[in-house]
């Protein structure tokens, strides 16, 4: 009863002072790397909500975090919708997908349930590739931040950091919750044993659905916020690379906690951009080695690792 | 000479790539569906191994002045013995795992020799000319019949049906078969399965270094020619099942085939009409045309 307590205070004291770090840290870095940083934080943090809590390895996800950007970045641009209509365009669009993606996914499970995801995805890439409105391998270009709710100039990048901040939030809270609910504990529960959910009377195939709904939209949210802050759809977006990219964010965080994806997008993202024009085309293959050490000799995550070091100190 | 409104050459040449295609779809899938059976790892490296097939082809004739004939011998050796030493150091340490992490692994891997080759090569490709031997056409009528083209076709069932061979009829297919039910009694039994492990891993990506090499004078040689074409595979891997080698042999010749009609009646759904198979034969077979359960 006391440990829960002092956990639940500990959990607090963080969340307060991740937010307040959160609301100074465009004073203190480029907010431009900042917002890209929380665009992918809460890409892989909706992916990680699927593979670290329901045990459901996704190789799409990617279509989720693309489609959304295109729709958000047509709406806005091509039929001249206020940003937040375009987020929340994208964010539909991309839960929308997830549901056709789940309803079909969910039929098979474990090694086919990744590779289903992968096809279906590719099978979107080819899709935004050849439709005549995205741009094809330019992608779509120019789409104009605009106003937010009509008088908040999102040209200024202050006001753009802090929509994303908000809306990076948010989408956190969300994922924060549906983990802590009663309908996380059955997704838990379907994660540990799933003959013995069924047992249990749950729907197993309709709560893993809804919860893959909920990481698709989630992940069409990160992806339409990004359009904004690039003002750019881009075909990278929609590819399977993207999809291994977020894996590899919520492996190299820490499957299954709440920061680890967070912490994982972060490090990948500074990496890339520290070393794209050190090294070029070899920042493939550091992610490919970065991979492989995660699979064989890290598999907990870097948050992994610091709450397997707490919880070992705790003890002694 | 035209067939339902369409230049009978241009549905025969079309047929043929289909066909080409398919034969490399079977090959890749079944050696998926081998690794799969004994390792329980869905090999994510696969379209690096045949992209690498390729490769040391292309080095072998640009820089060593080795034939198309050795490569044909000498590429699946070197790509499986690299496939040995994958699975000696790597693979091994994660059976006891979720499959899921055989996935991410050699995923990994195929991102580091992708990146590799492509920072050395670029993406352009590069070409590889047709041996001397298999040259020239063969008038069919309806249309000529590049001779490589068929020789593609003929040495890739071939293998496909030596390894059906090998694996339903003969003493070390039974072991593997075995292997693949019950590791445990095979064992027991005095079989040294991890060795029966490794050799199927280094044989199923030989044989995908060998669809690399009979692709070289086809396609392009490139850094990028594998995972393009592994995303089908996969596709292809679930529409059949990975129960059946039969299986996988007939639903991957199938599935080139419907993709070379789908470019002559509507190019511009030939590169995901093997998806939308896929999506139908989820909604009406979920465990696969060949699976079971």
């Amino acid at each position: 009863m006391n440990t829960t307590t002092n956990n639940d205070k500990n959990m607090r004291l963080v969340f307060g002072v991740l937010f307040l770090l959160g609301l100074v840290a465009p004073f203190v870095v480029y907010p431009t790397f900042l917002m890209k940083i929380l665009c992918f934080g809460l890409f892989a943090s909706a992916f990680n909500l699927l593979l670290g809590f329901v045990g459901l390895l996704s190789f799409g996800h990617a279509a989720f975090l693309g489609a959304a950007g295109y729709v958000c970045g047509l709406l806005v641009r091509d039929s001249g919708l206020s940003p937040e209509l375009g987020i929340l365009g994208g964010t539909l669009a991309a839960g929308f997908l997830g549901w056709v993606f789940g309803k079909l996914a969910i039929r098979r499970s474990g090694i086919y349930f990744a590779m289903i995801t992968l096809a279906l995805a590719q099978m979107v890439f080819f899709i935004v590739q050849q439709a005549p409105m995205t741009g094809g391998e330019d992608g779509l270009q120019g789409v104009p931040r605009g106003n937010l709710f009509g008088f908040i100039d999102l040209d200024d990048n202050m006001s753009m950091y802090y929509l994303v901040y908000a809306i990076f939030c948010a989408g956190f809270f969300v994922i924060y919750r549906t983990i802590h609910s009663p309908f996380g504990q059955i997704l838990k529960a379907i994660r540990e044993n799933q003959p013995r959910a069924i047992s249990l009377g749950y729907d197993v195939d309709k709560f893993k659905l809804f919860a893959f709904v909920i990481s698709a939209a989630l992940s069409g949210l990160a992806g339409a916020t990004k359009t904004l802050v690039f003002q750019l759809a881009s075909l990278s977006d929609v590819h399977w690379h993207m999809s291994g990219e977020v894996v590899l964010m919520t492996l190299l965080g820490g499957l299954g906690t709440i920061f680890g994806p967070l912490v994982g997008a972060a490090t990948i993202v500074t990496l890339q951009n520290e070393l794209a024009d050190k090294v070029g085309s070899w920042v493939t293959v550091i992610m490919g080695v970065i991979f492989v050490l995660c699979v064989l000799v890290f598999r907990r995550g870097i948050v992994g690792e610091i709450q397997a070091l707490i919880r070992r100190s705790g003890i002694n | 000479m035209e067939i339902f409104g369409i230049p009978s050459a241009l549905l025969g040449s079309q047929l043929l790539i289909g066909l080409i295609n398919g034969s490399f779809y079977a090959i890749l899938s079944l050696g998926l569906a081998i690794i799969f059976g004994l390792l329980n790892i869905i090999n994510f490296s696969h379209g690096a191994m045949y992209m690498l097939g390729a490769f040391v082809a292309w080095i072998g004739l640009t820089y060593f002045e080795v034939g198309y004939w050795t490569s044909l011998l000498l590429a699946p050796v070197l790509v499986g013995l690299l496939g040995v030493v994958l699975e000696r150091t790597m693979l091994k340490q994660l059976y006891k795992l979720d499959h899921l992490y055989g996935l991410l692994l050699t995923f990994g891997l195929a991102l580091i020799i992708e990146g590799i080759f492509r920072d050395q090569f670029g993406v352009s490709g590069e070409g590889y000319a047709v041996p001397d031997a298999l040259t020239g056409l063969i008038p069919l009528g309806f249309m000529n019949l590049p001779l490589y083209r068929g020789w593609v076709v003929i040495a890739a069932l071939t293998v496909c049906f030596g390894t059906w061979y090998m694996i339903e009829k003969t003493k070390l297919g039974a072991y593997l078969r075995a292997g693949t039910e019950n590791p445990q009694i095979v064992q027991a039994l005095g079989i040294n399965v991890p060795m029966l492990i490794t050799f199927t891993y280094g044989f199923g990506v030989a044989l995908a270094a060998f669809a690399g090499v009979l692709a070289a004078p086809v396609f392009q040689v490139n850094p990028l020619m594998g995972s393009n074409l592994i995303i089908v595979v996969f596709a292809v891997v679930v529409i059949g099942g990975m129960g059946s080698i039969m299986g996988s042999i007939v639903t991957g010749l199938g599935l080139g085939l419907i993709e070379g009609i789908t470019k002559v009646i509507y190019p511009e759904a030939s590169s995901i009409v093997v998806f939308a198979i896929m999506i139908l034969v989820l909604l009406v077979r979920p465990a696969g045309l060949f699976g079971k359960s």
